[in-house]
Protein backbone atom coordinates (compact mmCIF):
# COMPACT_ATOMS: atom_id res chain seq x y z
CA UNK A 1 0.00 0.00 0.00
CA UNK A 2 1.40 3.31 -1.03
CA UNK A 3 2.03 5.75 1.81
CA UNK A 4 -1.14 8.44 2.45
CA UNK A 5 0.30 12.25 1.11
CA UNK A 6 0.51 15.07 4.15
CA UNK A 7 0.53 18.42 3.36
CA UNK A 8 2.40 20.70 6.08
CA UNK A 9 2.17 24.57 7.27
CA UNK A 10 4.56 26.60 9.09
CA UNK A 11 5.13 29.78 9.12
CA UNK A 12 8.51 31.83 8.89
CA UNK A 13 10.03 31.16 11.64
CA UNK A 14 9.81 27.58 11.63
CA UNK A 15 10.83 27.30 8.28
CA UNK A 16 14.29 28.93 9.17
CA UNK A 17 13.94 31.91 7.17
CA UNK A 18 13.70 34.49 9.92
CA UNK A 19 11.88 35.97 12.76
CA UNK A 20 9.73 39.10 12.75
CA UNK A 21 11.79 41.05 9.91
CA UNK A 22 10.56 38.36 7.79
CA UNK A 23 6.99 38.27 8.84
CA UNK A 24 5.40 39.45 5.40
CA UNK A 25 6.94 36.86 3.31
CA UNK A 26 3.86 35.94 1.08
CA UNK A 27 3.35 32.04 0.71
CA UNK A 28 5.60 29.59 -1.12
CA UNK A 29 5.44 25.79 -1.48
CA UNK A 30 8.21 23.44 -1.12
CA UNK A 31 8.80 19.27 -1.62
CA UNK A 32 8.74 17.44 1.74
CA UNK A 33 9.38 18.25 4.55
CA UNK A 34 11.04 21.25 5.88
CA UNK A 35 12.01 22.47 9.61
CA UNK A 36 9.45 20.57 12.37
CA UNK A 37 8.29 18.58 9.59
CA UNK A 38 10.84 16.05 9.90
CA UNK A 39 10.05 15.16 13.48
CA UNK A 40 6.75 14.62 12.11
CA UNK A 41 7.39 12.95 9.69
CA UNK A 42 9.57 10.45 11.28
CA UNK A 43 6.41 9.76 13.53
CA UNK A 44 4.15 9.08 10.93
CA UNK A 45 6.65 7.37 8.53
CA UNK A 46 5.04 3.90 8.84
CA UNK A 47 1.98 4.80 6.63
CA UNK A 48 2.04 8.56 5.89
CA UNK A 49 4.53 10.67 4.67
CA UNK A 50 5.17 15.12 4.51
CA UNK A 51 4.62 15.48 0.39
CA UNK A 52 5.10 19.09 0.82
CA UNK A 53 5.33 21.71 3.01
CA UNK A 54 3.63 25.64 2.95
CA UNK A 55 5.38 28.30 4.22
CA UNK A 56 4.09 31.90 4.58
CA UNK A 57 4.98 35.13 7.19
CA UNK A 58 2.69 35.41 10.15
CA UNK A 59 1.69 38.96 9.49
CA UNK A 60 1.51 38.33 5.86
CA UNK A 61 -1.07 35.82 6.04
CA UNK A 62 -3.28 37.75 9.18
CA UNK A 63 -3.47 41.20 7.10
CA UNK A 64 -4.09 39.36 3.69
CA UNK A 65 -6.13 36.40 5.32
CA UNK A 66 -8.44 36.13 2.57
CA UNK A 67 -5.96 36.22 -0.50
CA UNK A 68 -3.22 34.21 1.61
CA UNK A 69 -6.31 31.47 1.89
CA UNK A 70 -6.93 31.32 -1.83
CA UNK A 71 -3.39 31.08 -2.66
CA UNK A 72 -2.46 28.36 -0.22
CA UNK A 73 -5.49 26.40 -1.37
CA UNK A 74 -4.34 26.28 -4.49
CA UNK A 75 -0.82 25.27 -3.60
CA UNK A 76 -2.14 22.32 -1.70
CA UNK A 77 -4.22 21.24 -3.75
CA UNK A 78 -1.97 20.34 -6.77
CA UNK A 79 0.03 18.05 -4.16
CA UNK A 80 -3.76 15.80 -3.66
CA UNK A 81 -3.05 15.55 0.22
CA UNK A 82 -4.65 12.97 2.37
CA UNK A 83 -4.43 15.04 5.45
CA UNK A 84 -3.43 18.36 6.36
CA UNK A 85 -1.02 19.72 9.18
CA UNK A 86 -0.99 23.08 10.46
CA UNK A 87 1.87 24.10 13.21
CA UNK A 88 2.29 23.52 15.69
CA UNK A 89 1.91 27.23 16.75
CA UNK A 90 2.18 26.46 20.75
CA UNK A 91 1.92 30.12 22.15
CA UNK A 92 2.53 32.33 19.02
CA UNK A 93 -0.75 34.51 18.72
CA UNK A 94 -0.57 35.62 14.74
CA UNK A 95 0.77 31.95 13.86
CA UNK A 96 -1.88 30.23 15.60
CA UNK A 97 -4.95 32.06 13.95
CA UNK A 98 -2.74 31.47 11.03
CA UNK A 99 -2.87 27.73 11.34
CA UNK A 100 -6.54 27.65 12.69
CA UNK A 101 -7.64 29.61 9.54
CA UNK A 102 -5.81 27.82 6.78
CA UNK A 103 -6.63 24.18 8.47
CA UNK A 104 -10.33 24.99 8.47
CA UNK A 105 -10.65 26.83 4.83
CA UNK A 106 -8.61 23.53 3.57
CA UNK A 107 -11.18 21.19 5.18
CA UNK A 108 -14.18 23.03 3.96
CA UNK A 109 -12.56 23.47 0.25
CA UNK A 110 -10.51 20.18 0.41
CA UNK A 111 -12.82 17.92 2.33
CA UNK A 112 -9.96 16.03 3.98
CA UNK A 113 -9.06 15.67 7.64
CA UNK A 114 -6.97 18.57 9.26
CA UNK A 115 -5.82 19.08 12.69
CA UNK A 116 -3.15 21.46 14.32
CA UNK A 117 -1.85 22.05 17.47
CA UNK A 118 -1.45 25.29 19.56
CA UNK A 119 -1.74 26.07 23.49
CA UNK A 120 -4.37 26.78 25.51
CA UNK A 121 -4.57 30.41 25.31
CA UNK A 122 -3.19 31.22 21.76
CA UNK A 123 -6.19 33.33 20.53
CA UNK A 124 -6.00 30.89 17.40
CA UNK A 125 -7.09 27.82 20.07
CA UNK A 126 -10.09 29.83 21.31
CA UNK A 127 -11.16 30.86 17.33
CA UNK A 128 -10.93 27.17 16.27
CA UNK A 129 -11.32 24.67 18.36
CA UNK A 130 -14.99 23.96 17.54
CA UNK A 131 -14.40 23.40 13.85
CA UNK A 132 -10.74 21.35 13.71
CA UNK A 133 -8.47 19.18 16.09
CA UNK A 134 -6.48 21.07 17.52
CA UNK A 135 -3.56 19.24 19.50
CA UNK A 136 -2.95 20.74 22.91
CA UNK A 137 0.40 22.02 23.22
CA UNK A 138 3.07 23.26 25.99
CA UNK A 139 3.40 27.33 25.47
CA UNK A 140 6.58 27.17 23.89
CA UNK A 141 8.50 25.41 20.80
CA UNK A 142 10.38 23.54 23.98
CA UNK A 143 7.67 21.59 24.15
CA UNK A 144 7.73 20.28 20.42
CA UNK A 145 9.70 16.41 21.67
CA UNK A 146 5.49 16.08 23.57
CA UNK A 147 3.62 17.57 20.84
CA UNK A 148 4.71 15.12 17.74
CA UNK A 149 4.08 12.13 19.01
CA UNK A 150 0.09 13.42 20.42
CA UNK A 151 -0.28 14.71 16.94
CA UNK A 152 1.42 11.61 14.91
CA UNK A 153 -1.47 9.39 17.05
CA UNK A 154 -3.91 11.93 15.39
CA UNK A 155 -3.06 11.95 12.51
CA UNK A 156 -2.66 8.16 12.00
CA UNK A 157 -5.72 7.59 13.24
CA UNK A 158 -7.69 9.82 11.16
CA UNK A 159 -5.71 8.51 8.07
CA UNK A 160 -6.99 5.12 8.52
CA UNK A 161 -10.63 6.39 8.95
CA UNK A 162 -10.91 5.41 12.81
CA UNK A 163 -13.37 7.19 14.99
CA UNK A 164 -11.14 10.20 16.70
CA UNK A 165 -11.81 9.89 20.69
CA UNK A 166 -12.60 12.09 23.89
CA UNK A 167 -10.49 15.10 23.74
CA UNK A 168 -8.69 13.54 27.20
CA UNK A 169 -8.06 10.60 25.07
CA UNK A 170 -6.63 11.94 22.13
CA UNK A 171 -4.80 14.98 23.60
CA UNK A 172 -6.93 17.87 21.61
CA UNK A 173 -8.72 20.76 23.01
CA UNK A 174 -12.33 19.64 23.46
CA UNK A 175 -14.44 21.19 20.61
CA UNK A 176 -18.09 21.03 22.57
CA UNK A 177 -19.36 18.11 20.75
CA UNK A 178 -21.55 15.95 22.46
CA UNK A 179 -21.66 12.25 21.69
CA UNK A 180 -24.49 10.24 22.71
CA UNK A 181 -23.06 6.56 24.47
CA UNK A 182 -24.69 3.68 26.65
CA UNK A 183 -23.08 4.16 29.93
CA UNK A 184 -22.84 1.85 32.41
CA UNK A 185 -24.62 2.89 34.86
CA UNK A 186 -28.04 4.38 34.91
CA UNK A 187 -28.15 8.68 35.57
CA UNK A 188 -29.23 8.53 39.37
CA UNK A 189 -27.23 6.38 39.95
CA UNK A 190 -23.99 8.29 38.42
CA UNK A 191 -25.48 11.56 40.12
CA UNK A 192 -25.07 9.80 43.56
CA UNK A 193 -21.89 8.65 42.91
CA UNK A 194 -20.75 12.12 42.10
CA UNK A 195 -22.58 13.28 45.23
CA UNK A 196 -20.72 10.65 47.17
CA UNK A 197 -17.39 11.84 46.37
CA UNK A 198 -17.80 15.41 46.33
CA UNK A 199 -18.87 15.12 49.88
CA UNK A 200 -15.73 12.80 50.70
CA UNK A 201 -13.52 15.07 49.02
CA UNK A 202 -12.30 12.65 46.75
CA UNK A 203 -11.65 14.09 43.03
CA UNK A 204 -14.54 13.53 40.37
CA UNK A 205 -15.03 14.58 36.46
CA UNK A 206 -19.04 16.44 36.18
CA UNK A 207 -20.19 15.00 32.93
CA UNK A 208 -21.61 18.52 31.68
CA UNK A 209 -19.24 21.00 32.37
CA UNK A 210 -20.79 24.85 32.19
CA UNK A 211 -19.67 26.75 29.99
CA UNK A 212 -17.40 29.71 30.64
CA UNK A 213 -19.00 32.88 29.31
CA UNK A 214 -15.97 35.87 29.30
CA UNK A 215 -17.87 39.03 28.63
CA UNK A 216 -18.02 42.44 30.16
CA UNK A 217 -20.65 44.41 29.48
CA UNK A 218 -20.20 47.57 27.14
CA UNK A 219 -19.74 49.98 29.01
CA UNK A 220 -22.26 53.89 28.66
CA UNK A 221 -20.46 55.94 25.90
CA UNK A 222 -18.63 59.18 26.59
CA UNK A 223 -21.58 62.27 26.86
CA UNK A 224 -19.04 64.99 26.14
CA UNK A 225 -16.13 64.30 24.37
CA UNK A 226 -14.81 67.85 25.10
CA UNK A 227 -14.79 67.29 28.73
CA UNK A 228 -13.68 64.20 28.63
CA UNK A 229 -10.15 62.69 29.71
CA UNK A 230 -8.56 60.41 27.66
CA UNK A 231 -6.01 57.84 28.44
CA UNK A 232 -3.43 55.24 25.96
CA UNK A 233 -3.08 51.97 26.70
CA UNK A 234 -1.05 49.50 25.06
CA UNK A 235 -0.28 45.75 24.41
CA UNK A 236 2.52 47.07 21.85
CA UNK A 237 5.43 47.75 24.33
CA UNK A 238 6.43 51.57 23.44
CA UNK A 239 8.53 52.47 26.34
CA UNK A 240 11.05 55.27 26.64
CA UNK A 241 14.03 54.74 25.16
CA UNK A 242 16.25 52.34 26.72
CA UNK A 243 13.30 50.34 28.24
CA UNK A 244 13.57 51.91 31.82
CA UNK A 245 11.50 49.19 33.67
CA UNK A 246 12.99 46.80 31.12
CA UNK A 247 9.72 45.34 29.85
CA UNK A 248 10.36 41.65 28.65
CA UNK A 249 10.21 41.38 24.70
CA UNK A 250 7.86 38.14 25.16
CA UNK A 251 6.13 36.58 28.18
CA UNK A 252 6.07 40.02 30.17
CA UNK A 253 5.97 39.96 33.53
CA UNK A 254 5.25 43.38 34.39
CA UNK A 255 3.89 46.97 32.37
CA UNK A 256 4.86 50.80 32.36
CA UNK A 257 3.62 53.96 33.98
CA UNK A 258 4.87 57.01 31.77
CA UNK A 259 4.45 60.11 32.18
CA UNK A 260 3.92 61.74 29.05
CA UNK A 261 3.11 65.75 30.12
CA UNK A 262 6.36 67.05 28.59
CA UNK A 263 4.81 65.28 24.63
CA UNK A 264 3.62 66.56 21.57
CA UNK A 265 4.90 64.06 19.55
CA UNK A 266 6.81 60.77 20.56
CA UNK A 267 10.32 60.31 18.25
CA UNK A 268 12.64 58.01 17.60
CA UNK A 269 14.85 59.77 20.01
CA UNK A 270 12.58 59.68 23.16
CA UNK A 271 10.64 55.97 22.69
CA UNK A 272 10.61 52.90 21.77
CA UNK A 273 8.92 49.50 21.60
CA UNK A 274 10.30 46.53 23.62
CA UNK A 275 7.82 44.07 21.54
CA UNK A 276 9.45 41.28 20.19
CA UNK A 277 6.39 40.04 18.71
CA UNK A 278 6.64 41.79 15.70
CA UNK A 279 9.34 43.95 13.02
CA UNK A 280 10.10 47.05 15.72
CA UNK A 281 11.43 48.89 12.90
CA UNK A 282 8.84 51.04 12.09
CA UNK A 283 7.58 51.61 15.94
CA UNK A 284 11.05 52.14 16.33
CA UNK A 285 10.92 55.17 13.87
CA UNK A 286 8.25 56.82 15.01
CA UNK A 287 6.23 55.08 17.76
CA UNK A 288 3.08 57.47 17.24
CA UNK A 289 2.24 54.58 15.16
CA UNK A 290 1.33 52.54 18.28
CA UNK A 291 0.15 55.16 20.11
CA UNK A 292 -0.95 58.04 18.64
CA UNK A 293 0.29 60.64 21.23
CA UNK A 294 1.15 62.99 18.54
CA UNK A 295 -2.67 63.24 17.05
CA UNK A 296 -4.58 62.98 20.64
CA UNK A 297 -2.32 66.68 21.91
CA UNK A 298 -3.58 67.67 18.48
CA UNK A 299 -7.05 67.26 19.27
CA UNK A 300 -6.45 68.14 22.96
CA UNK A 301 -5.31 71.22 21.42
CA UNK A 302 -7.97 72.34 19.24
CA UNK A 303 -10.21 71.13 22.14
CA UNK A 304 -11.92 68.15 20.38
CA UNK A 305 -11.17 65.73 23.48
CA UNK A 306 -10.93 67.40 26.73
CA UNK A 307 -7.44 66.30 28.16
CA UNK A 308 -5.19 63.60 27.24
CA UNK A 309 -4.13 61.89 30.48
CA UNK A 310 -0.31 62.47 31.42
CA UNK A 311 0.28 58.61 31.67
CA UNK A 312 0.42 55.68 29.02
CA UNK A 313 0.19 52.16 30.26
CA UNK A 314 2.42 50.15 28.22
CA UNK A 315 3.35 46.59 28.21
CA UNK A 316 4.30 43.74 25.42
CA UNK A 317 1.42 41.20 24.51
CA UNK A 318 3.46 38.73 23.10
CA UNK A 319 3.38 35.14 24.69
CA UNK A 320 2.10 37.38 27.82
CA UNK A 321 -0.28 34.94 29.96
CA UNK A 322 -3.97 35.12 30.07
CA UNK A 323 -3.53 36.25 33.91
CA UNK A 324 -0.79 38.28 33.61
CA UNK A 325 -2.72 40.77 31.56
CA UNK A 326 -5.96 40.59 33.91
CA UNK A 327 -3.58 41.34 36.93
CA UNK A 328 -1.70 44.24 34.99
CA UNK A 329 -4.78 45.43 33.71
CA UNK A 330 -7.23 45.34 37.09
CA UNK A 331 -3.99 47.50 38.55
CA UNK A 332 -4.23 50.33 35.70
CA UNK A 333 -7.74 50.13 35.21
CA UNK A 334 -7.82 51.52 39.50
CA UNK A 335 -5.08 54.29 38.51
CA UNK A 336 -6.81 55.36 35.87
CA UNK A 337 -10.30 55.82 38.16
CA UNK A 338 -8.47 57.35 40.56
CA UNK A 339 -7.35 59.69 38.01
CA UNK A 340 -10.57 60.71 36.80
CA UNK A 341 -10.22 59.19 33.41
CA UNK A 342 -13.52 58.61 31.16
CA UNK A 343 -12.26 56.60 28.67
CA UNK A 344 -9.43 54.81 27.31
CA UNK A 345 -7.68 54.26 23.89
CA UNK A 346 -6.34 50.64 23.81
CA UNK A 347 -3.68 49.91 20.90
CA UNK A 348 -2.28 46.34 19.76
CA UNK A 349 -0.54 45.26 17.50
CA UNK B 1 -6.82 43.95 28.99
CA UNK B 2 -9.76 45.38 27.45
CA UNK B 3 -12.16 43.39 29.57
CA UNK B 4 -10.27 44.09 32.86
CA UNK B 5 -10.51 48.49 32.08
CA UNK B 6 -14.26 48.37 30.86
CA UNK B 7 -15.42 46.44 33.88
CA UNK B 8 -14.50 49.34 35.98
CA UNK B 9 -17.28 50.98 33.88
CA UNK B 10 -15.11 53.13 31.49
CA UNK B 11 -15.53 52.59 27.77
CA UNK B 12 -12.59 50.96 25.98
CA UNK B 13 -12.11 51.19 22.11
CA UNK B 14 -9.62 48.01 21.08
CA UNK B 15 -7.71 49.47 18.20
CA UNK B 16 -6.02 46.53 16.74
CA UNK B 17 -5.15 45.36 13.10
CA UNK B 18 -6.50 41.53 13.34
CA UNK B 19 -10.45 42.03 14.27
CA UNK B 20 -11.13 38.11 14.69
CA UNK B 21 -8.72 37.85 17.76
CA UNK B 22 -10.45 40.87 19.58
CA UNK B 23 -13.50 39.58 18.89
CA UNK B 24 -12.72 36.35 20.56
CA UNK B 25 -11.27 38.10 23.14
CA UNK B 26 -14.28 40.04 23.99
CA UNK B 27 -13.80 43.69 22.89
CA UNK B 28 -16.57 45.45 22.82
CA UNK B 29 -15.78 48.85 20.40
CA UNK B 30 -13.49 47.85 17.90
CA UNK B 31 -12.14 49.72 15.39
CA UNK B 32 -9.67 48.15 12.63
CA UNK B 33 -5.82 49.37 12.45
CA UNK B 34 -3.71 49.00 9.38
CA UNK B 35 -0.73 46.90 10.11
CA UNK B 36 0.73 44.80 12.69
CA UNK B 37 4.00 46.24 13.12
CA UNK B 38 1.99 50.11 12.42
CA UNK B 39 -1.09 49.88 13.79
CA UNK B 40 -1.57 53.62 13.42
CA UNK B 41 0.79 54.53 10.65
CA UNK B 42 2.05 53.61 7.35
CA UNK B 43 5.91 54.11 6.65
CA UNK B 44 4.93 54.20 2.38
CA UNK B 45 3.58 57.22 2.97
CA UNK B 46 5.16 60.27 3.28
CA UNK B 47 4.65 62.64 7.18
CA UNK B 48 1.62 64.22 6.59
CA UNK B 49 -0.33 61.97 4.86
CA UNK B 50 0.49 59.42 7.26
CA UNK B 51 -0.51 61.40 10.16
CA UNK B 52 -3.84 62.29 8.10
CA UNK B 53 -4.56 58.50 8.45
CA UNK B 54 -3.47 58.13 11.88
CA UNK B 55 -5.82 60.95 12.58
CA UNK B 56 -8.68 59.25 10.83
CA UNK B 57 -8.30 55.87 12.96
CA UNK B 58 -8.03 58.14 16.02
CA UNK B 59 -11.51 60.42 15.12
CA UNK B 60 -13.06 57.15 14.57
CA UNK B 61 -11.97 55.95 18.06
CA UNK B 62 -13.97 58.80 19.39
CA UNK B 63 -16.62 58.21 17.21
CA UNK B 64 -16.40 54.73 19.32
CA UNK B 65 -16.27 55.81 22.57
CA UNK B 66 -19.16 58.30 21.68
CA UNK B 67 -21.48 55.55 20.73
CA UNK B 68 -23.81 53.10 23.18
CA UNK B 69 -23.27 49.81 21.95
CA UNK B 70 -25.35 46.51 22.75
CA UNK B 71 -22.59 44.37 21.87
CA UNK B 72 -19.50 43.88 20.53
CA UNK B 73 -19.28 46.22 17.49
CA UNK B 74 -16.67 46.54 15.22
CA UNK B 75 -16.41 50.48 14.09
CA UNK B 76 -15.31 50.60 10.12
CA UNK B 77 -15.23 52.90 7.37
Amino acid sequence: MSKKRVVHYINQFFAGIGGEEKADIKPEIREGFVGPGMAINKAIDADAEIVATVICGDSYFNENLEEAKKTIIEMVKKHKPDLFIAGPAFNAGRYGVACGSIAEAIKEELNIPVLSGMYIENPGADMYKKSIYIIETGNSAATMRKAVPAMAKLTLKMLKGEEVGAPDEDKYIPRGIRKNYFAKDRGSKRAVDMLMKKLKGEPFVTEYPMPSFDRVEPSAAIKDLTKAKIAIVTSGGIVPKGNPERIESSSASKYGEYDISGFTNLTEESHETAHGGYDPVHANIDPDRVIPVDVLRDLEKEGVIGELHNYFYSTVGNGTSVNSSKEFAAEIAKKLQNDGVDAVILTST
Amino acid sequence: MVKEIEKTGMPVVHICTVVPISLTVGANRIVPAVAIPYPLGNPELDEKDEKALRRKIVEKSLEALQTEVDGQTVFED
